[in-house]
């Protein structure tokens, strides 16, 4: 691996698996008329983290913020269109195809679909064998003796070895998944919503087969979810993306106890709790309207249309990534009003009126009164009425 | 009177590997004004429990009785169903796109809606209430966005659009088949408010059906937990969430990640859903169960009173009183460890 370029001292940290920084993934999408410009959806913007070796780093955020995306690109399933991803101490944004192949065994990715990303004409020994083949590492008997133990180790019975995808349920798919990712002992898993697609009882199974496979073999993943719960339970440090963004990175439990940035809070406070007595306490914040279109972003603070504690000047500057009130380096906040300890957001009206915050291209406004109004659209604790047993 | 009380029902489907017995003596009540959650995984019947109380089940071989105002809609003739349907009994389901017709504006499909129902009110009439209907649910200039078309709408102004139709004629029940798990949480909480307050606007009963422990901790009175086209606990929202008696029930609160929680593994209930193809005689979930006995294996338990709180009801053959379930519990736990710890 002589070839492959060596990265100037920025990831110099032994510690450091993965360093991204400063990540953009623009998509073209065809241009209105002839002579405009072309319009990019601004899927991945400037986005910078580090993961730490036999760590989980969790990304979290809703449909179209770009979380995938960032996955993509991390593994090369995407080329970036600026930045820098710098792997085990080696500079990847930009290496051919063909010098990123042998990188490939170090740095894997397991899907949402377990059955979308499997072949279903195939039988499934010859699937988890195909990186053997690919590789030209095994073959014949040491192949699939590789294999069963591979299948062996993630829970499926190693007979199954001829049968098709199509025979196996959903949380098996996912275990067959699991073995490929793992048959090079990789350093890197990205898990695109390895969960989503499974039952709660299956998911928990996965979610533990994950945690011993990370102890067993110091494997370091990305998980991206939207499930809040779940990536709570897996991971270190966790990331919220919005709209491209990154807008808040901290310690996992140090982001659901003390989040900073309004986008977070109101995430958490959507989720719904196990709980009944939890559920009936907390103070839900219900986000105002849609998330903006990608391609042509709000100015300043993306998340500023739909803040409850949105100001002029989340309109007009942009806030960098950084530690807020306090914190210390690992917890990070891009946000100029960021939110103090038990602080209620249902409590703020925007200090800015509606006009100024309509910069959407989409056609979905915020509503003429600009927050506060009525239910299911107005940014407002929930009723709870005395009634539920 | 309950508004609706399913009886005993059962319904099974003849597919080419043989018949699925989707639903298995399920039986359930709602009053009115009332949000019954229904909770379970993928082929407990949990939907195919609620359409065939619709007629949405065609082919099924269906036995049992579903009264609703005193009519039993299983035996229903097709066109008193339809005058049902949509009227008196709105549903709304998990995917907002594949229910509306992406060729109609949405405000001409709400009109349908109404019309077909209601002849005697007029276009414009029937146009002014579909514009009022959408600013019910929150979708923000409605005069507006009633003519747009379906695509034109984000994904949970679809599923608002939704329920401005299935509650366009003020129906008594409103089935929700799993309305937000297409959406974001964000959008989550925006769809659930709407319908917790059309709910309460309207005195309408909503049947819930949910694979999220966390919804149903949310918005339901009563609930409803199927395994293998059974149902095997009934019970309140905070009976079920505190005081649950079911194995099954216990092993979904557990397999879920606590919110709030240490980053303590997980306790998944092993093994898979049965098929329900041949089901086995006995209780569905024995194969998966912790505190099985022989009894479970050959003999399905009937859903009897279990604790101390009325209306609570289990399909188990634990003790039913709190006490000697304790212990019984106790018993395979130590017995648990101790297997683990010599292995």
């Amino acid at each position: 691996m002589n070839d492959v370029n060596l990265a100037p001292a920025a990831a110099a940290d032994d510690d450091v698996l993965l360093q991204v920084e400063n990540l953009v993934k623009y998509f073209p999408v065809k241009s209105t008329g002839f002579f405009k410009p072309r319009d990019n959806v601004h899927a991945v913007d400037d986005v910078s983290f580090t993961v730490r070796r036999g760590q989980t780093f969790g990304i979290v955020g809703e449909t179209g913020c770009g979380k995938s995306t960032l996955g993509r690109s991390i593994t090369r399933l995407h080329d970036i269109t600026s930045g820098r991803i710098v792997f085990d101490g080696q500079d990847i944004s930009r290496i051919s195809q063909r010098r990123m192949r042998p990188l490939r065994r170090e740095i894997q990715m397991i899907f949402q679909d377990p059955m979308g990303s499997l072949n279903p004409r195939r039988r499934v020994g010859s699937i988890i064998g195909d990186p053997f083949a690919i590789h030209k590492i095994a073959s014949g008997a040491d192949r699939k003796r590789r294999v069963q133990e591979l299948m062996e180790r993630v829970g499926l019975n190693p007979e199954h070895f001829n049968r098709f995808p199509a025979e196996f349920s959903g949380g098996q798919r996912q275990r067959i998944g699991v073995a490929r990712a793992l048959a090079f002992r990789p350093k890197l898993i990205v898990c695109d919503e390895p969960v989503s697609a499974l039952d709660v009882s299956i998911q928990a199974q996965v979610i533990n087969l994950l945690a011993d496979l990370q102890k067993e073999f110091g494997l370091t993943y990305i998980f991206i979810a939207h499930d809040l719960s779940v990536v709570r339970h897996v991971s270190d440090t966790v990331g919220v993306m919005y709209l491209g963004k990154m807008t808040e990175i901290a310690p996992s439990d140090e982001l659901f106890t003390v989040p900073r940035h309004p986008y977070t809070g109101a995430l958490l406070s959507a989720v719904p709790v196990p709980d009944p007595d939890q559920s009936d306490e907390r103070h839900q914040i219900v986000l105002v309207g849609d998330v903006p279109s990608p391609i042509l972003p709000p100015s300043g603070c993306r998340f500023h249309p739909r803040c409850p504690k949105a100001a002029q000047v989340c309109v007009t500057e942009e806030p960098k990534l950084e530690s807020r009130l306090g914190d210390g380096d690992e917890h990070t906040a891009a946000c100029h009003l960021p939110m103090v300890q038990g602080e209620d957001l249902a409590d703020f009206r925007p200090t800015i009126g509606a006009a100024e915050r309509v910069i959407e291209s989409s056609g979905i406004l915020a509503p003429e009164t600009g927050g506060a109004v009525d239910d299911g659209v107005g940014a407002e604790p929930a009723p709870r009425e005395g009634s539920k047993s | 009177m309950a508004l609706l009380e399913v009886d005993d029902l059962n319904v099974s489907f003849r597919t080419a590997d043989g018949i699925v017995q989707a639903v298995r003596g399920v039986s359930y009540h709602i009053d009115a004004g009332q949000t019954l959650g229904i909770v379970g995984e993928s082929g407990s019947g949990k939907s195919v429990s609620t359409q065939t109380v619709t007629g949405l089940t065609k082919g099924a071989r269906i036995s049992g009785s579903a009264r609703f105002e005193g009519m039993d809609l299983l035996t229903a003739a097709p066109s008193q169903m339809q005058a049902i349907r949509g009227a008196k009994i709105g549903m709304i389901f998990q995917d907002p796109l594949s229910s509306l017709h992406p060729y109609y504006r949405v405000g001409w499909q709400i009109v349908e809606m109404i019309r077909l129902h209601d002849r005697g009110m007029s276009k414009h009439d029937a146009r002014k209430r579909a514009v009022e209907l959408l600013r019910l649910v929150g979708i923000p200039q409605p005069e507006t966005r009633v003519h747009d078309f379906p695509h034109q709408f984000s994904g949970g102004m679809r599923q608002r659009a939704m329920i401005a139709m299935a509650m366009a004629l003020n129906p008594a029940l409103l089935i929700a088949d799993e309305p937000t798990t297409a959406l974001d949480v964000t959008v989550q909480a925006q769809v659930l408010r709407v319908i917790a307050r059309m709910q309460e606007m309207f005195g309408t009963a909503v049947i819930l059906i949910t694979h999220d422990l966390g919804v149903i901790a949310d918005v339901a009175d009563e609930v409803l937990v199927m395994y293998g086209g059974k149902v095997m606990e009934h019970a309140d929202r905070r009976t079920l969430f505190y005081g649950s008696h079911h194995p099954y029930t216990e092993g979904l609160l557990q397999s879920m990640p606590a919110y709030g929680g240490d980053r303590e593994r997980l306790r998944p209930i092993p093994g898979q859903p049965p098929s329900l193809l041949d089901p086995p005689p006995g209780c569905p979930f024995a194969p998966r169960c912790s505190y099985v006995m022989d009894r479970c294996r050959t003999e399905m338990p009937s859903l009897d009173p279990a604790g101390t709180e009325p209306g609570h009801l289990s399909a188990c053959w634990l003790p039913h009183d709190s006490a000697s379930r304790a212990e019984v519990r106790q018993r395979v736990l130590l017995a648990e460890t101790a297997s683990s710890a010599g292995a």
